[in-house]
């Protein structure tokens, strides 16, 4: 693995050693006092954030930190950036100050992957690399969303292959749902998503899951609902009527998460608008594994940099 | 007799010497156990930590055998040595194995580090470091089935199965029924074919 872009690189045995490798690394800081790791010790790790994040951009933070690579947070704001660099040339001196990896988020779709070309082009110049983490790239990819995502599903339910997920609200502006539909799909799931039909993004026809458009008659039958984040900002033009028309359609509220089987599970990817897209008592209530992927995603994105960074480079 | 027990091992063109047999294992096992027995004092507050996988098979079996024998029965447990390893860099990523430590914890416990083959030493000192990452001991001992020599590193056993001499271009082959379908210690000559576990040069 040279750099992580798109789900779409990963076949099910990668996919699958990822996921194992965070097992792993979960259970080897299991109830320990010093939560530290020397694996990658004299590696630079640089998170380079042109969006707002808390939980990524953290957590990527404390999974570099907790293997003992050094962590550097750029953001746009603050950095030159603001002064009109180029992506190109803030990752090109990024790199060439010595960065091992660079973790990227950036609103333009297709970042990370330019990011990489320029960068590849660069290290068979100078004989450097540099790894490239697609931290979520406009509405088209976020990766280790999706891959902590089936985590937090393997260790609920126990396996994802034959499973029935259901991944609920603004498709069209979710690149958690992309990343999420793909990733499961390699793994054997059966994805189903639900939407509005105005948030679904041209072409859903051509991925490898169902579209399904009620709700209701979905929930008896899935053993994890996802809940996706209504993306307000990047929408420019009226999507639906008001939020609480969208509540009342496409929210996860508790008469609605009764639905569900004994055994469902719960994902939001956050932030969460709560009353909107999921009621406070089912984001909090036992069924919820929202904060499982929280704690997840720092194992995952340990998984990421390890597979990255510690062995040898081809 | 040594013909139909190279069955299990695939690709070998010398024959694999055998240099333990399924009964010699149990009889070494056995052994070991007594001496922990005997130099622990009973085993009492003894952890057998095993370094995956089939150190940790080892530190099973000898927690059984020395609860048979009379002694108190240890706590097992199994501490992977990869994260800590020093020639991580030298082959690309390589997938971790297990870690479970006994609910005791190893704080002031006499821990015995268990693992098949002893050779260079590397992955001793890796599993030193892991240890030390989830406790204290009050001492670490060193038990191992099989010793080659060729260390790198000042470490040495406390308890040996076997010495076998060796030169570095062979590989000792531990099997062991639960990860192989047999009990056995083998000779390869030469390079090539599989190698026995999953850490590196031992």
């Amino acid at each position: 693995m040279r750099h992580l872009l798109s789900v779409t690189d990963l076949d099910a045995t990668a996919a699958t050693g990822l996921l194992d490798t965070s097992d792993r690394l979960k259970q080897a800081l299991l109830g320990r006092e010093v939560r530290k790791l020397p694996t990658l010790r004299g590696r630079t790790v640089i998170t380079m954030f042109y969006e707002n994040s808390t939980r990524t951009r953290v957590s990527f933070e404390i999974a570099g930190k907790w293997m003992s690579a050094d962590t550097v947070n750029v953001s746009a704001s603050g950095s030159s950036v603001s002064k009109g660099e180029s992506l190109r040339d803030t990752a090109l001196t990024l790199s060439a100050m010595g960065a091992d990896c660079v973790v990227v988020r950036h609103p333009a779709s297709g970042a990370a992957h330019r990011l990489a070309a320029w960068i590849d082009r660069d290290s068979a110049a100078t004989g450097t690399h540099t790894a490239i983490v697609n931290a979520g790239d406009g509405t088209h990819e976020h990766p280790t969303q999706a891959l902590l995502d089936a985590a937090t599903l393997r260790e609920r339910l126990g396996s994802i292959a034959g499973r029935r997920i259901g991944i609920v609200g603004d498709v069209l502006h979710s690149r958690v749902a992309r990343s999420n539909v793909f990733l499961l799909a390699t793994l054997g799931a059966d994805v189903v998503l639900v939407a509005p039909p105005t948030l679904l993004p041209v072409g859903v026809r051509q991925w490898p899951c169902r579209v399904g458009s009620d709700l209701d008659a979905e929930l008896p039958a899935l053993d994890a609902v996802m809940m996706l984040r209504v993306q307000a900002e990047r929408m420019h033009g009226s999507f639906f009527p008001s939020a609480r028309e969208y509540a009342i359609g496409y929210g996860l509220s508790t008469a609605r998460a009764a639905l569900l089987p004994e055994h469902a599970v719960v994902l939001h990817p956050g932030p969460m608008v709560r009353g909107m897209e999921i009621a406070p008592e089912v984001a909090d209530g036992p069924r919820s594994a929202v904060l499982a992927q929280v704690s997840n995603g720092v194992h995952i994105r340990m998984a990421v940099l390890y597979h990255l960074l510690a062995g040898a480079q081809q | 007799m040594a013909d139909d027990r190279r069955g299990g091992v695939t690709g070998a063109s010398p024959p694999d010497r055998e240099l333990l047999s399924a009964a010699d294992v149990a009889r070494t096992i056995a052994r070991m156990a007594h001496q922990i027995i005997e130099k622990t004092a009973g085993a009492d507050g003894v952890v057998l930590i095993g370094v995956p996988t089939r150190g940790t098979v080892l530190a099973t079996r000898l927690a059984a055998a020395i609860g048979g024998f009379g002694g108190t029965t240890p706590a097992v447990g199994s501490v992977d040595p990869t994260l800590y390893r020093d020639d991580l860099r030298r082959r690309p990523a390589r997938p971790l194995a297990g870690t479970t430590v006994p609910e005791v914890g190893l704080d002031d416990a006499l821990v015995v580090l268990v693992d098949d083959v002893l050779m260079s030493g590397r992955t001793v000192r890796a599993a030193l470091d892991a240890l030390g990452d989830h406790g204290r001991p009050r001492a670490v001992q060193l038990a191992v089935l099989v010793d080659r020599g060729h260390r790198e590193l000042p470490i040495r056993a406390d308890y040996v199965g076997k010495n076998v001499p060796s030169a570095r271009d062979e590989q000792v082959l531990v099997l062991l029924g639960e990860t192989d379908g047999r009990d056995a210690v083998l000779l390869r000559r030469g390079a090539g074919g599989p190698r026995t576990d999953e850490g590196g040069a031992r």
